[in-house]
């Protein structure tokens, strides 16, 4: 595992040796960032429409006393949604959908011979292929986090409103009240670190496959694994940081 | 000219080459040919720079490869073109900006020069109006091809074919072959094939080289390789039906 751990860095540290022109990369860039962010757009939102409707539904469950006022259940579902739901649980997403994406396609270009044909050529293949991913994903993922974000409030505000669980001005009034700005700086320090993580670890997977469909299906799998674990603990050790 | 000194190679505790020495000369096809798992394709990434021998030199026209600094090496691998066993194409690429591809990324050549370089590369090949289809969409064939104007778009000094008729006809092979002989002639290239391809070795084997486990055992041209005294050359050269019917006559 050490050897492995290892192999990561000196991974990461070829993807800022001998780099190709800016011009290059900008392209590339672009390309990634449609790829992964229009890409990822309807399932970030559908999932976190859901999510912020059953948090609210499964709030104003537990919400047994009276003395407990009903805006209370949008001010959870607000904390939750910053804190937790938007960037970690969308990255859990995000390293299956985008991780496994990525890992797959540099899998499928190391066994196929294309990754030998850029060394070939002299391009320094891991800053060419894997440089512009991450820059998309560090670009996109934040971006999908905010719309994961109101699209969660928006699912409890529709799940609130329409079971009568909480009036729409409830609903409204604790979202606004005792708002904490930092939450929101917070969350998105995590997706910038959870999107280098799944694109990193994602296209280190990928990179080194060999053999054939097989090992790149391992590799797929592997990627989404591995991403998900490290998205965890690096959740962990942000909240311990920054808010501990 | 590239001159290959004393190449061994061991993967894990298996060796694969052992001592291999060999010159290559410009302007011709140079034929490294053995069976399959006799460690000459690892000959060819070690010549290439893929893989990194544990031992020996390769120097290209005098230049070292693997002591030389990192410019050095990325100066030698500008002038070299490749051509992978299964093409290599870039599957999200169409053939023309696959073609274009080592121009876009290596040169400052303007647009319109880039497209007459590609369209004439595409045309040596025997390939014209494909520029806008993808890999997907065409031949084994048709994808060697791409794959050799790929090579030469750049106007490299080495071309390097791993395995060109795999997966191809007998008549397509043909096509390759003197294709890549044509080349290597016209574009005064230092040119080295791998094959186990016996029609290969008799039309285009100027200059052979003969692997077997890791070693190599013989060298020499198609003329000779029939009158060898090496029996691992003879039942290489002879297992061929084609070869054994001659070799009665």
């Amino acid at each position: 595992m050490l050897t492995e751990i290892g192999r990561y860095f000196i991974f990461i540290g070829h993807l800022f040796t001998n780099r190709e022109k800016f011009k290059t990369y900008y392209k590339l860039v672009l390309e990634e960032s449609v790829s992964i962010g229009i890409g990822s757009i309807f399932l970030v939102a559908l999932v976190s429409f859901f999510m912020g409707a059953v948090t609210t539904v499964q709030t104003a469950a537990n919400m047994v006393s009276a003395f407990i006022p009903k805006y209370v259940i949008s001010q959870v579902v607000r904390e939750m949604t910053i804190l937790e739901l938007a960037p970690t649980i969308i990255a859990v997403i995000y390293a299956g959908k985008v991780g496994s994406s990525m890992s797959g396609h540099l899998g499928t270009m190391r066994i196929t011979e294309q990754i030998d044909a850029l060394e070939v050529m002299g391009i320094n293949s891991i800053s060419y292929l894997v440089l512009p991913k991450i820059v998309a994903s560090i670009l996109m993922y934040p971006m999908l986090v905010i719309i994961a974000g109101v699209c969660a409030l928006l699912g409890g505000y529709v799940a609130g409103t329409i079971a009568s669980i909480i009036s729409p001005f409830d609903y409204v009034y604790g979202i606004r009240s005792s708002f904490n700005d930092f939450f929101v700086t917070f969350a998105l320090i995590k997706s910038v670190v959870f999107a280098f993580l799944v694109a990193s670890i994602s296209s280190f997977k990928g990179y080194y496959a060999q053999g054939g469909a097989l090992e790149v299906g391992v590799a797929s799998t592997q990627a989404v694994t591995n991403s998900v674990i490290a998205v965890l603990v690096a959740d962990y050790l942000l909240a311990q940081l920054l808010l501990g | 000219m590239i001159e290959v000194k004393n190449i061994s190679k061991t993967f894990g505790d298996r060796p694969i080459l052992k001592d291999v020495s060999g010159t290559f000369e410009k302007g011709k096809p140079n034929l490294i040919i053995g069976a399959s798992g006799t460690g000459k394709s690892v000959l060819l990434k070690c010549i290439v720079g893929l893989v990194r021998p544990d031992k020996g030199e390769v120097l290209y026209d005098g230049r070292n490869f693997f002591e030389g600094d990192r410019d050095t090496k990325i100066e030698i691998r500008r002038e070299i073109g490749m051509l992978f066993q299964g093409g290599a194409l870039f599957d999200s690429k169409n053939v023309e900006e696959n073609v274009r591809f080592p121009l876009d990324v290596l040169t400052k050549m303007p647009e319109d020069e880039k497209l007459d370089r590609v369209n004439f590369c595409l045309k040596r090949v025997g390939l014209e109006n494909v520029n806008a289809k993808m890999p997907s969409e065409i031949s084994g064939g048709m994808k060697k091809r791409v794959g050799i104007a790929r090579a030469i778009v750049n106007n490299p000094n080495y071309l390097f074919c791993d395995e060109p008729n795999s997966g191809l006809d007998p008549q397509t092979s043909m096509v390759i072959d003197d294709l890549i002989q044509d080349i290597s002639e016209e574009f005064s290239m230092t040119t080295i094939v791998v094959t186990h391809d016996m029609n290969s070795v008799m039309g285009i084997g100027e200059k052979i080289l003969f692997i077997y486990k890791g070693e190599k055992l013989w060298e020499g041209t198609k003329d000779n390789i029939t009158h060898s005294s090496v029996q691992e050359l003879d039942d290489f050269v002879f297992s061929n039906k084609v070869m054994n019917s001659m070799r009665g006559k």
